[in-house]
């Protein structure tokens, strides 16, 4: 009456999440966000998404036939997506599509595969992608837009709609009388960074009507709405409190010394909060596990790091914004700061 | 204050206030319960197997020898193997040995060893018993070498000899002994339902433990969720009239039944690496252990049943038996009903760190507190492993407050100094890394087989030097004879330089005698033939 029956090893009950479920939380938490950006910026970031994951698993799925492994666990994970939406988050939304297309060569190709796919890599995927055509394309880069409010109120400024977001994606030429002149802007960062280099006070330049009651003008709601999807990755414990919390805090705490100090030529704290993609970082970006740090500590520390990088690129750097070149310098730093913060184990 | 920077005798000194307040260890999971199924019924004695498998490995230690041979007829309670200073065996039924052999012995290796069958004649015949009625009064070196002689092992799991602990703990002077009634894994009961239906027993084991370590305090630990148990542990204690037992109630979080674990959620204090409770003054026996404790001193029976839990969703009818050692699982499966038509997996213990059965012909064995029948739907199709996205979910998890992450990869890249470094040896195997891992990474399989690896490696380090030592001391050995036979050789040679010049000396005096001699002319004779003497000596 005996009976054989199959062994395996403890524990015996199923894990209960995937790497699907993780980047599956993550884009949900992106979705406020996303319709917060479209709404107050028109319809060209959902255009820049769908084209971004595209590429992403245009690549992903190139580049992992290439390397003889199997496609269907790797393009389910999500982890492409993730990275593509990240990447079309942080670019104008009218910039051409061949952006896009270079950008994820090189984030899912370069940085992802060829260190050695999924977890192996030593930076941030979309990250290194933006950087690439933020560097080497620094026109189609910087033609962000004016938030829609400001647009239909200006008389020389157009308004984009669908038809014309995807013209302006797929063939450069903008079908308005002015050109690129007639429908963009500078962001607020960059409004800011120009007047104060031009000896222009920092209460002066906010009093037009692109800058909000922290941040840029739609900008600041933008944020707010990641902020959301980012207390409610807290919450579901998909990322920790370390590196938000970190980076926030350090961002107000390192610019109010010279706020109160110079209130003229340093913007206020919650205005650094505020703008450019500060909390998309903390929130999103800097808490990117595989190349972040793996302690606790480790993570505080990431988090300072990546704020006081992004503040000293603001304040004496070529570049308006810095998230993405702190997030990097600090995904390189990352191994080390792991190495001197591992927790003490039980016992010892 | 940072209890882990305190001196060793501070820690004692704090770990006297064990259970006064309730503490946390680091990370844990909050799993489904799933005990009630198998609470619903009484506990009852099965009715005697057609045969039973006792081995002759169930503790730590070494295998013990047989003192019977096939044919041989035994009664129950009779002592059937020994090896020193291991738990005695004993048959759990008058019969008769059928034979001895190797068979499945209930180790989680699934590997065979060498055990004792018999035939149960039915009579239950009970061999002559010693027991210690007057304990209170018995030396507890005289109760110590009681419990060797009736074979008590801990019966949480990890089946240690009671004895060892018990004499280690006097020498290391223990002030509490803690009872381990938490057993926090998921389905497991038989804890639970020894302290309903036995709780003066368990309190009777408890004080007779207390004195054989001459600890002041016991503290009996259980889980928050066991509510008449409480009840039931603390009248049993009043009727006692011992004041120096306290229930104390834990949150439920496994693993918390890990020894360590509640140490720390009794005490705050964490046992030092590489050490071991007394360290601090502790000492932790499972509550089953106690009950058989009080058996075999008060009534001199020796371990030969213990409470098994037969459930799961596999199982008809879950619920817990008061089984002999050696009956078979099937014999208990039948009696709950029988499996159900959607069993997948025989494990004994519970989900998280249980072992696989490949049949369930294996016998109960004192470390067999469950077993577990889990369906398909239960364990699911093993997804695919993907590569590890450094969630740190494991780390946020690890009860030893470890980063299973790094661990992970020193092992599978064979960095073994890393993994030490990094204290693989501290995994407790509690499984909690990889159940949280979204990846679906083994990785309690792994630390399993690094820490194999490292034994190994070990055992080969002392293999080699022991090889060096002996090559070393030959070579030596070697010098020392060269040494003496050239040292002799000298010496031989000295003392034939010395016979050479002695003969030389005398050559000369002779010569000296004969120049005398030849000198005055030949008017004496007699002296030439005298001075020839020594040449022929």
């Amino acid at each position: 009456m005996t009976r054989n029956f199959r062994t395996s090893g403890a524990p015996h009950m199923p894990p209960q999440n995937t790497i699907a479920k993780v980047m599956l939380q993550v884009l949900l938490a992106l979705v406020p966000g996303v319709l917060a950006y479209s709404w107050f910026f028109g319809p060209g970031i959902l255009i820049q998404i769908i084209l971004a994951t595209l590429f992403a698993l245009l690549f992903e799925a190139i580049i992992l036939r290439w390397r003889g492994r199997p496609l269907k666990p790797f393009i389910n994970d999500y982890s492409a997506v993730v990275t593509a939406v990240l990447f079309a988050l942080c670019i104008p939304p009218l910039a051409p599509w061949w952006i896009s297309c270079i950008a994820m060569l090189f984030a899912i190709v370069f940085a992802k595969h060829l260190y050695g796919g999924l977890g192996q890599n030593v930076f941030n995927p979309a990250m290194v992608g933006y950087v690439v055509v933020l560097i080497s394309f620094p026109q189609a880069m910087t033609s962000w837009l004016p938030p829609l409010a400001l647009a239909q109120q200006s008389p020389e400024l157009m308004s984009v709609g669908l038809l014309a977001s995807l013209k302006i994606i797929f063939s450069g030429t903008v079908p308005f009388a002015g050109g690129w002149d007639a429908i963009t802007q500078a962001t607020p960062l960059d409004t800011l960074k120009t007047g104060i280099e031009a000896g222009r006070m920092v209460p002066e330049i906010r009093n037009t009507p692109l800058f909000g009651d922290y941040g840029g003008m739609g900008w600041e709601w933008v944020a707010n709405w990641f902020a959301l999807g980012g207390i409610y990755l807290l919450y579901k414990r998909t990322i920790s409190w370390q590196v938000p919390v970190a980076m926030i805090a350090t961002t107000v705490l390192l610019s109010l010394p010279f706020w109160l100090a110079d209130p003229d030529s340093n913007p206020f704290p919650l205005q650094h909060v505020f703008s450019g993609a500060i909390v998309l970082g903390a929130f999103f970006i800097a808490t990117d596990p595989v190349s972040g740090c793996v302690s606790n500590r480790g993570r505080l520390i990431f988090g300072v790091g990546v704020a006081v990088i992004t503040l000293v690129i603001r304040r004496w750097g070529g570049y308006p914004d810095g998230v993405a070149f702190a997030v990097l310098l600090m995904n390189m730093a990352a191994p080390l700061i792991d190495r001197y913060t591992r927790p003490r184990m039980y016992g010892e | 204050m940072n209890r882990a920077l305190l001196s060793a005798a501070e820690k004692v000194e704090l770990a006297r206030e064990a259970g006064k307040r309730t503490h946390h260890f680091h990370g844990g999971l909050r799993l489904r319960h799933n005990k009630k199924i198998s609470c619903q019924d009484p506990v009852i004695q099965p009715p005697l197997p057609a045969s039973l498998t006792v081995p002759l490995l169930q503790h730590i230690g070494d295998v013990a020898e047989p003192f019977v041979s096939a044919g041989d007829a035994v009664l129950k309670g009779q002592a059937i193997g020994q090896c020193q200073p291991c738990a005695t065996i004993h048959s759990p039924v008058s019969g008769t040995v059928e034979a001895i052999e190797n068979r499945p012995m209930g180790h989680p290796s699934g590997q065979a060893g060498p055990c004792v069958i018999i035939r149960p004649d039915g009579r239950e015949q009970w061999t002559g018993l010693t027991s210690i009625e007057n304990w209170q009064d018995a030396n507890p070196e005289t109760l110590i070498n009681q419990l060797q002689n009736c074979g008590l092992v801990g019966l949480g799991g990890a089946v240690f000899p009671t004895h060892t602990k018990a004499r280690d703990g006097r020498n290391r002077n223990i002030h509490t002994l803690i009872l381990n009634g938490s057993e926090c894994e998921p389905y497991i009961s038989c804890d639970e339902m020894l302290m309903r239906e036995q709780p003066e027993k368990i309190v009777l084991g408890a004080r007779i433990l207390r004195r054989t370590l001459g600890a002041e305090r016991v503290i009996i630990a259980i889980e928050d969720q066991m509510g008449a148990v409480q009840k039931a542990l603390t009248r049993a204690a009043d009727l006692a009239d011992c004041k120096s037992i306290s229930v104390v109630k834990v949150t439920t979080i496994y693993p918390e039944g890990g020894e360590r674990q509640l140490i720390q959620v009794l005490t705050g204090l964490e046992v030092p690496a590489g050490g071991r409770p007394s360290d601090l003054g502790l000492v932790c026996q499972n509550v089953a252990t106690a009950a058989a404790v009080a058996d075999a001193v008060v009534e001199g029976k020796p371990l030969i049943e213990r409470y098994v839990t037969v459930t799961g969703n596999g199982i008809a009818h879950p619920r817990n038996f008061k089984a002999l050692l050696g009956t078979p699982f099937s014999h208990l499966v039948a009696l709950s009903g029988g499996y159900t038509d959607d069993v997948a997996r025989l494990v004994v213990g519970g989900p998280m760190m249980g072992y696989p059965l490949a049949s369930d012909d294996e016998p109960v064995v004192k470390a067999s507190n469950c077993l577990l029948a889990l369906t398909a739907k239960d364990i699911e199709a093993p997804q695919p492993e993907m590569p590890c996205i450094r969630c740190g979910e494991c780390a946020r998890v690890c009860p030893a407050t470890l980063l299973p992450q790094e661990l992970h990869l020193q092992v599978r890249n064979g960095l073994w100094e890393q993994a030490q470094e990094y204290g693989l040896s501290a995994c407790i195997e509690c499984g909690c890394c990889d159940f949280v891992c979204p990846s679906h990474i083994p990785l309690v399989d792994w630390f399993r087989y690094g820490k194999g690896q490292q034994r190994e490696r070990a055992l080969e380090k002392t293999a080699t030097e022991q090889a060096r030592m002996r090559f070393e001391n030959r070579e030596a050995r070697l010098l020392k004879s060269k040494q003496e036979r050239a040292a002799k050789m000298a010496a031989r040679k000295q003392l034939l330089q010395g016979k050479a010049a002695q003969q030389d000396r005398i050559k000369a005096s002779i010569a000296r005698a004969e120049n005398k001699t030849a000198k005055p002319g030949n008017d004496n004779p007699g002296t030439g033939e005298q001075g020839k003497l020594p040449d022929d000596t």
